[in-house]
């Protein structure tokens, strides 16, 4: 007979606290008003949080699509040029190298002149000559290699133009001010206007933009450098710190011991993970380039300072996927046998594997946005060829906005922003990645 | 030591259960040891802890778990082809006692155990004894179902092909469709062999697991609770299934409920607070309980 448990009467005897069913039902409906008010507000709030969020989000979008949209579009002007044999190759050799080292630039400025026979001394012809872009001798010395039975005959062709005769044609240029205080004199706009009404300008979508690297010439910059240094540095820190996080998040997860030692050294982990990125950029001097020697502003370099930029995060992000292994798992795999290295890569790795290749995206994203330790390892200096390899020198695509960011020419503001664009369109596409993975695996058990 | 001879007959459950106050033997012959005495006893367990044809035996285990000391000096023998169960009140160790048997306490932090566990005469916990060998030969099935999240083929297959028990494919489809049909299973799933594991129910569930288990032919298989998370019917499945494998394995079951420790098992050991108060044959623990704390707790009393 259980005898330490209280009779029924004695437990139900205190009437201490009961009040009537209709007076407790009262006092609530006093207080719905005001907890539903307190509700609202609280709904409000967030709201009215995310609106701000979006708001800020969307006057960004919006100034760096307004700005950046145009660079797209390039100016050409259309000229009648006269391949003059006597010009390129007096003697009819048709010798490449002839070819190559003739001089274009005159071909151009005898078909301006023709234009504009009006234009008369030195400083006449040379703003002349200025409004067609110094690369387009590049373009009529391409199109002579490629096709050497053009000499001789005449084509009308669409040339870039000069920089400030496209800022002029896009509506950039302020007539108003003082002639001394403008790069694009009057005669100039006035020989484009003319050019204008008779047909000879058109603006065609600047695929140079994409193909070509940097320039001190803004119609002829393009970001494909910057692009190419980005993907060879993101390739490298993806190839070292992928395997070398999750190493490590394996072996703190399932094999260190529990001991001090280990905790120090989480507890570096997770600081590494907030330290500013420029110091990263001073290890790397130091250690990569003048100690061990490798070239400077290779993205060789670049990628193994951003690996260890990144490999703090991979591994947090590691942890927390191998942490979310049920245990019923590993007991499973243990209790039919399984040593452990065998629990860890039949088991635990295949169902880590969504979250860590989720931190992992997320860490290549951060890397491809960063700046400060490449400033610091040279990867801002003024590179006109794509790199190669990654051991050639290269930019990278956050550096290449700062670099254009710094230019005087009005044209590279709008490049600066076309550049972002390009920058914030891979950032995205690389997280909406990650979140299609995770949705995608997240349904898996 | 009292010399018992294992009886065939199932205890008869009704009279024992329904009607406790009837069916207690005499309080003046039955033998009736209380705690107090128990201790003058120097904490001994009732009953004979050999087995008839020991394949695993353990003496004066203790386990602790950091300052807390969950097993004191258990000592059990099983036999071959033969069912224990375990039984006692919640916390009591059983689960404790029945992972100190595979080893599995190896993957508690805190777990410190001592004492001397032996497999056909050798010791498990030696230095240079391989845990992996070990849990080949003591197969394990969990309390809740715990099927890999692969195919049902690959759940089965999984043991036999890291320990290479198979040489050919042909041979792994044998181990695979035979270890299913000794657990019951394979008449409902082998049309559809490559669906996850998880994809089956809770009973389903459960014989898979049983049946990755014996596909690596184990000798002894420990069963911690493994229907307390099925229905009755499935339950039932389960404890058939039990009952077929016991002529090939030795198998230890920790069970909360009295009628399957009645049903299934041959010889039945009380745990109460870490230690093992009676071991003894099912029928008699169930009708003729020596301790008394062991007749409080299978006349439902507590726990």
């Amino acid at each position: 007979m259980p005898e330490n448990r209280k009779s029924v009467e004695e437990t139900h005897s205190s009437t201490r606290g009961v009040m009537s069913l209709s007076e407790s039902r009262r006092r609530v409906e006093a207080s719905l008003g005001r907890r539903n008010r307190q509700e609202q507000r609280f709904r409000l709030y967030g709201i009215g949080a995310v609106i701000l969020g979006i708001s800020f989000l969307g006057f960004l979008l919006i100034t760096i699509v307004g700005n950046g949209y145009s660079a797209f579009w390039q100016t050409y002007i259309q000229l009648e040029i006269t391949f003059d044999e006597s010009v390129i190759d007096p003697d009819g050799s048709r010798d490449p190298q002839i070819l190559s080292s003739a001089n274009y630039g005159r071909l151009i400025r005898d078909a301006l002149l023709e234009t504009f026979p009006e234009a008369s001394g030195r400083r006449e012809r040379r703003a002349l000559k200025a409004i067609v872009s110094t690369g387009a001798v590049y373009e009529l010395r391409d199109l002579v290699m490629a096709e050497p039975k053009l000499v001789g005959s005449t084509r009308a062709l669409w040339l870039l133009a000069d920089d400030e005769v496209d800022m002029l044609i896009k509506g950039q240029v302020d007539r108003t001010v003082e002639q001394g205080l403008r790069r694009l004199k009057d005669n100039q706009i006035t020989w484009v206007s003319q050019l204008q009404a008779s047909g000879h300008i058109k603006k065609r979508f600047n695929t140079g933009f994409f193909t070509s690297g940097d320039s001190r010439e803004p119609e002829l910059a393009g970001i494909w450098g910057a692009t190419k240094g980005s993907f060879f540095m993101l390739f490298v820190t993806l190839l070292l710190s992928f395997p070398l996080g999750v190493a490590a998040a394996v072996y703190l997860e399932e094999f260190a011991p529990r001991n001090r030692w280990i905790d120090i050294i989480e507890v570096n982990i997770n600081n590494l993970a907030a330290v500013p990125s420029i110091i990263f950029g001073l290890l790397g001097l130091a250690f990569f380039i003048n100690f061990v020697g490798l070239p400077r502003s290779a993205p060789l370099v670049g990628g193994l300072v951003l690996t260890l930029m990144t490999l703090p995060v991979i591994i947090i992000a590691s942890r927390a996927a191998i942490k979310s292994v049920p245990p019923s798992i590993r007991e499973a795999a243990l209790g039919v046998g399984a040593s452990q290295v065998q629990v860890v890569i039949h088991h635990v790795l295949p169902l880590a594997m969504p979250g860590m290749l989720t931190g992992a995206i997320i860490g290549m994203a951060r890397a491809l946005g960063e700046s400060a330790p490449l400033l610091m390892i040279g990867m801002v200096a003024f590179i006109v060829e794509v790199p190669g390899t990654p051991v050639d020198p290269s930019t990278a695509l956050p550096i290449q906005v700062y670099l254009w960011a710094d230019s005087p020419e009005r044209a590279f503001v709008e490049r600066t922003s076309a550049a972002i664009m390009v920058l914030l369109l891979f950032l995205l596409m690389m997280n909406v990645t990650a979140v299609w993975l995770r949705n995608k695996f997240e349904r898996r058990w | 030591m009292l010399t018992m001879g294992i009886s065939e007959q199932q205890p008869d459950l009704q009279t024992a259960q329904s009607t406790p106050e009837a069916s207690r033997p005499k309080t003046a012959k039955r033998k009736s040891i209380d705690l107090q005495e128990q201790a003058d006893l120097g904490g001994q367990t009732i009953g004979d802890i050999t087995a008839v044809d020991p394949v695993m035996s353990v003496r004066n285990c203790n386990v602790f778990y950091g300052d807390n000391h969950a097993l004191q000096d258990v000592s059990l023998e099983i036999g071959r082809s033969e069912v224990v169960a375990l039984i006692g009140p919640s916390g009591c160790g059983k689960s404790t006692f029945l992972r100190c048997l595979n080893r599995m306490n190896d993957t508690v932090e805190s777990a410190r155990v001592t004492g001397e566990f032996s497999l056909y005469g050798e010791d498990i916990y030696a230095k240079n004894s391989d845990v992996v060998l070990l849990r080949a030969r003591v197969g394990m099935v969990f309390q809740k179902p715990n099927p890999f999240p692969k195919s049902i083929y690959e759940n089965v297959a999984y043991g036999p092909r890291i320990h290479g028990l198979a040489a050919s494919r042909a041979e792994m489809d044998d181990i695979v469709y035979g270890s299913l049909e000794r657990a019951g299973l394979l008449e409902e799933v082998k049309d559809r062999l490559d669906d996850r594991g998880t994809s089956l129910s809770g009973g389903q569930q459960q014989r898979l697991c049983i049946a990755r288990t014996i596909a690596v032919n184990p000798e002894v298989i420990l069963m911690d609770e493994p229907c307390s998370a099925l229905d009755p019917i499935a339950t039932a499945k389960i404890e058939d299934l039990i009952d077929e494998l016991s002529q090939n394995y030795a198998i230890v079951i920790v069970t909360h409920s009295m009628h399957q420790a009645a049903r299934v098992s041959k010889r039945t050991a009380y745990f109460h607070l870490g230690r093992v108060l009676e071991v003894d044959a099912t029928d008699k623990i169930f009708t003729n309980p020596s301790h008394r704390l062991t007749e409080d707790y299978v006349t439902g009393r507590f726990g």
